[in-house]
């Protein structure tokens, strides 16, 4: 499964995007975070817990209990500012 | 029903003419421009301008979510032709952005129709703005009233 980061959280993840195997229990996108948490100090602060930032499974927004089984992307950003 | 997301600029009256032209349904076209605000910031004891940034985007979702909210908006309202275009990239103070616009039967249908892909393009379409200060880079955080603005047009969902 890809992970991909944008904007500021790109930077402090370090990455734009990579390559993960989470283990089965991994089942949501909230467990996806919490898994990825554990990855580096990085993951830790992008995805903190409080932290203002939202998720796409897929390209489609997606809330944390959204199942990610099967899923071949997943995004995580912050609130957006286009327009 | 066009969607387009492009670092070139776009030409406003040309874009019109191609989404009107041979349609004599419609009788009235609402159009909003966006474009990139000369701002000032406070940063400490220094008031910095801001003179450029540059919009990040996510390709792929965000041609899909602006999809999804013109599909929306035809299912809301009697429309005859609808455009959005959707800049990216480096862009300077003055530099068009985004380009909505709207055409029915009737104006009102275009007007509110018009408001509402602005409100929610802003909310709901995965773009994020990068200024350039003096100070350095600075991302630009959510503007509470643009969520009040996308709101708003939820509650009206019958």
């Amino acid at each position: 499964m890809k992970v991909r980061y944008f904007a500021w959280m790109k930077r402090t993840v370090g990455v734009a995007d990579e390559e993960v195997a989470p283990p089965a229990d991994v089942k949501t996108v909230g467990d996806l975070v919490v898994w990825l948490r554990g990855r580096s100090t990085g993951h830790a602060e992008a995805l903190a817990e409080g932290a203002a930032f939202g998720a796409a499974v897929d390209q489609r927004t997606a809330t944390f209990d959204v199942p990610i089984g099967g899923a071949r992307e997943v995004a995580f950003f912050p609130p957006f500012t286009g327009g | 029903m066009t969607v387009r997301v492009q670092e070139a600029d776009f030409d406003t009256g040309a874009e019109l003419d191609r989404i009107t032209r041979g349609n004599k349904r419609i009788g009235g076209l609402a159009v909003f421009v966006g474009l990139v605000r000369e701002m000032h910031v406070r940063e400490g004891l220094h008031r910095d301008r801001i003179d450029a940034l540059t919009l990040e985007h996510y390709p792929g979702m965000t041609e899909k979510a602006l999809e999804d909210i013109e599909a929306e908006a035809n299912k809301r309202w009697p429309l005859e032709a609808t455009l959005i275009v959707h800049r990216y990239g480096r862009l300077e103070a003055g530099d068009r952005i985004v380009l909505v616009a709207v055409g029915s039967p009737h104006r009102e249908a275009a007007f509110e129709a018009c408001e509402f892909l602005v409100d929610w393009l802003k909310t709901k379409a995965p773009f994020w703005k990068l200024e350039e200060t003096p100070a350095g880079e600075k991302w630009v955080g959510a503007h509470e009233g643009d969520d009040a603005a996308a709101a708003r047009w939820e509650k009206r969902r019958q």
